[in-house]
């Protein structure tokens, strides 16, 4: 059966991609490169301009300027119906008045490719529901409906399959599950998957690559590992986990590291860490990355600390317990420790933190209210 | 069950599964006075209806007095010497329904679709597909005599460019009837078609040709199929009420004794030869066979589900 699904992904482009509607402009100079056979997610917030890329993509919105190319060849002013790509709509579009299988054979059947209903119940098969095929999709639960979506777009076999938030109608459980069944999926059939979504943990757990999408341009692309570990932008840093961030002119500046001055603190930050070498700059630590320490840390050239402040918060989210302390002129910190049992910091107790210098990175930009200040 | 098609049916057995015993009599009392008037106004008339279309001639000799009798040879009657009359009122209903969609279709598709981000027009064009109502159509008809009558600019000019012979005229022929059914009935398919249109998921059209689809293939094989609701009621809506009409086919307005339908010569039975029998039979026969007519056609487009 997975012979069937052979791999045909194609790389997609976009060159200085442009889509203006009346009153804003919802991207803005766009370039985008996505090999073939890749799991790309392009993550952002509602009205980043990720649902526009897809729907440049697939036919549904003309771009106002720029080129789209497929496996090569621009597509950009072709009509949806033939372009080689398919879609799972975040609201899977199922025709009401066909059953599961003429819905998935629909696309077959408007290609003249012979055998539509074989082909359409492997592609059942594959989703799992082979056994509901005659059912209306009104009669099937929101992830089944969500499955035949998928295997509608994969009975296709298209060059480019692009996902739009399609598990975001899922209760959380189902949804960590269809990850992983899209997930697997992918890797069987190998097509190029563009996947659209708001949820960072999804984007994170399934993608190749990641693009963070802000205000209608790429703010930070890369594998998720990379951009969780040195987010380059202030919006990356937040949209992407959390992060403490210290921000402070450089007061010093050695071969490999430069550091801040916050109240009196020192922060450091590895030179290769850091997007700029000058001036006022964020430095950035992850919670778990930091450490709680009950007595003053000594001074080393390795470590990060500040302190003493006040434990505000605890909360115990069972794999880790995740403290709030409040760092007199700096504000609070989140840290997150481990579960390991052993925990004895208490609320109201003084403590400082702690982190290695290597794991400090330093943005791009700063928070918009420390601008206009020196 | 050809009524089926005018509303939401399917739903109904489970919505009155588990009333309690007290809404059950409250339901039977409202109920009631619904019941009251359709058993005396509608009940009451199709029974003494179906009772004068078999009465016989009383032998006094005089018009119009008929006695009671069991005469099922009226029907053979009214259909031989009427059958022109029968056909041509379906005939003309089927043109006028056909048309009707035509015209209708685009209109709603464009309110009820394309319309939709300005909703002050889509407002504006309900309100001017509804406006013709706020005259009597009697009114509406007759205007029409007078644009198309014999001396009329239309049809002098028609005569001009030799579309029309100089002897030949619009009103009273079967183009001037048929005319007249679809104009006056436009609003009856157009504002169902509009519900059903208006209620169209854009999606599914973007994920039909997402699929391969071609714009006339969307249209043939999702638009088409999701407004079956709103065509089959629409077609009802108007198929039924022509096929009885009388108004516009009469020689009063824009037909002439060629264009008689049923309406015209029920008319005429009833008021002015006093043939009460056979006005009678024929009534009853142009409501079996739209009953029969109807149900056939509600029961093979099979669209139950979409209701």
């Amino acid at each position: 059966m997975a012979t069937e699904f052979v791999a045909r992904g194609s790389n997609l482009d976009l060159v200085g991609i442009r889509k203006e509607f009346p009153g804003f402009t919802a991207i803005d100079d766009l370039d985008l490169h996505i090999p073939a056979g890749e799991f790309f997610a392009l993550l952002g917030p509602s009205g980043c301009g990720k649902t526009t890329t897809l729907r440049l993509v697939a036919g549904l919105e003309e771009p106002t300027a720029g080129q789209i190319l497929i496996g090569g060849k621009d597509v950009s002013h072709t009509k949806p119906h033939e372009r080689p790509v398919n879609t799972v709509f975040q609201s899977y579009a199922l025709f009401p008045h066909m059953s599961v299988i003429e819905n998935v054979a629909f696309g077959l059947k408007q290609r003249k490719i012979a055998d539509p209903l074989k082909r359409a119940s492997e592609a059942l098969d594959l989703v799992q529901l082979g056994h509901l095929a005659a059912r209306r999709p009104q009669q099937l639960s929101g992830g089944q409906q969500q499955r035949v979506a998928l295997a509608r777009a994969l009975v296709n076999r298209p060059s480019l399959l692009l996902l739009d938030e399609p598990l975001g109608a899922l209760d959380l459980k189902l949804r960590r599950e269809m990850q992983i069944e899209l997930k697997a999926i992918q890797i069987e059939v190998g097509l190029t998957f563009l996947h659209v979504t708001h949820d960072q943990e999804e984007a994170m757990d399934m993608a190749d690559t990641v693009a963070v999408m802000n205000k209608g341009h790429i703010e930070q692309m890369g594998a998720p590992e990379k951009l969780y570990d040195r987010p380059k932008t202030l919006f990356v840093s937040k949209f992407l986990g959390q992060s403490n961030l210290f921000i402070g002119k450089i007061v010093e500046t050695s071969a490999n590291s430069l550091s801040i001055d916050v109240v009196g603190y020192k922060i450091s930050v590895p030179k290769d860490r850091a997007e700029k070498h000058t001036g006022k700059i964020a430095i950035g630590v992850r919670p778990e990355k930091a450490d709680l320490v009950q007595a003053k840390p000594t001074e080393n050239s390795s470590e990060n600390f500040i302190g003493p402040g006040e434990v505000k918060d605890i909360r115990f989210t069972g794999v880790s317990n995740q403290f709030l302390v409040d760092v007199p002129n700096i504000g609070l910190v989140t840290v997150f420790e481990q579960n390991e049992g052993n925990s004895t910091v208490k609320l109201g107790d003084q403590v400082w933190i702690s982190w290695k210098v290597e794991h400090s990175f330093g943005l791009a930009d700063l928070p918009a209210d420390t601008l206009d200040e020196d | 069950m050809a009524f089926a098609a005018f509303g939401h049916s399917g739903g109904s057995k489970s919505d009155f599964k588990t009333p309690r015993k007290t809404s059950v009599k409250v339901a039977m009392a409202l109920l009631i006075p619904g019941m009251l008037y359709l058993g005396l106004f509608f009940i009451t008339p199709l029974v003494s209806l179906v009772v004068t279309s078999l009465e016989v001639p009383d032998g006094s000799g005089e018009i119009g007095r008929y006695a009671y009798g069991f005469e099922i040879s009226n029907y053979w009657a009214v259909i031989e010497t009427y059958w022109p009359h029968i056909a041509r009122s379906f005939f003309y209903a089927l043109m006028a329904t056909i048309l009707g969609l035509l015209i209708s279709y685009p209109l709603a598709y464009f309110i009820g679709v394309k319309a939709r981000r300005w909703p002050i027009l889509q407002g504006l064009m309900l309100t001017l597909v509804i406006a013709p109502f706020f005259i009597s159509f009697l009114l509406r008809t007759f205007a029409w005599k007078q644009m198309f009558a014999n001396e009329s600019l239309i049809v002098t000019t028609l005569q001009s460019w030799g579309v029309l012979a100089p002897d030949q005229y619009l009103v009273g022929t079967d183009f001037m009837v048929i005319f007249g059914l679809t104009y006056n009935f436009i609003p009856f398919m157009t504002l169902p078609l509009y519900t059903s249109l208006e209620r169209l998921d854009i999606r599914l059209l973007e994920a039909g040709s997402d699929l391969y689809a071609n714009p006339a293939k969307v249209f043939a094989r999702v638009t088409l199929p999701l407004s079956m609701p709103g065509i089959i009621s629409g077609t009802l809506m108007t198929f039924i009420p022509i096929a009885g009409d009388y108004v516009n086919a009469s020689s009063q307005f824009l037909g002439s004794s060629e264009t008689a339908m049923i309406g015209n010569v029920v008319e005429a039975n009833f008021l002015k030869i006093n043939d009460y029998p056979s006005a009678s039979a024929l009534s009853v026969l142009l409501m079996a066979a739209i009953l029969a007519l109807v149900t056939f056609y509600v029961r093979r487009s099979g669209t139950e589900d979409l209701l």
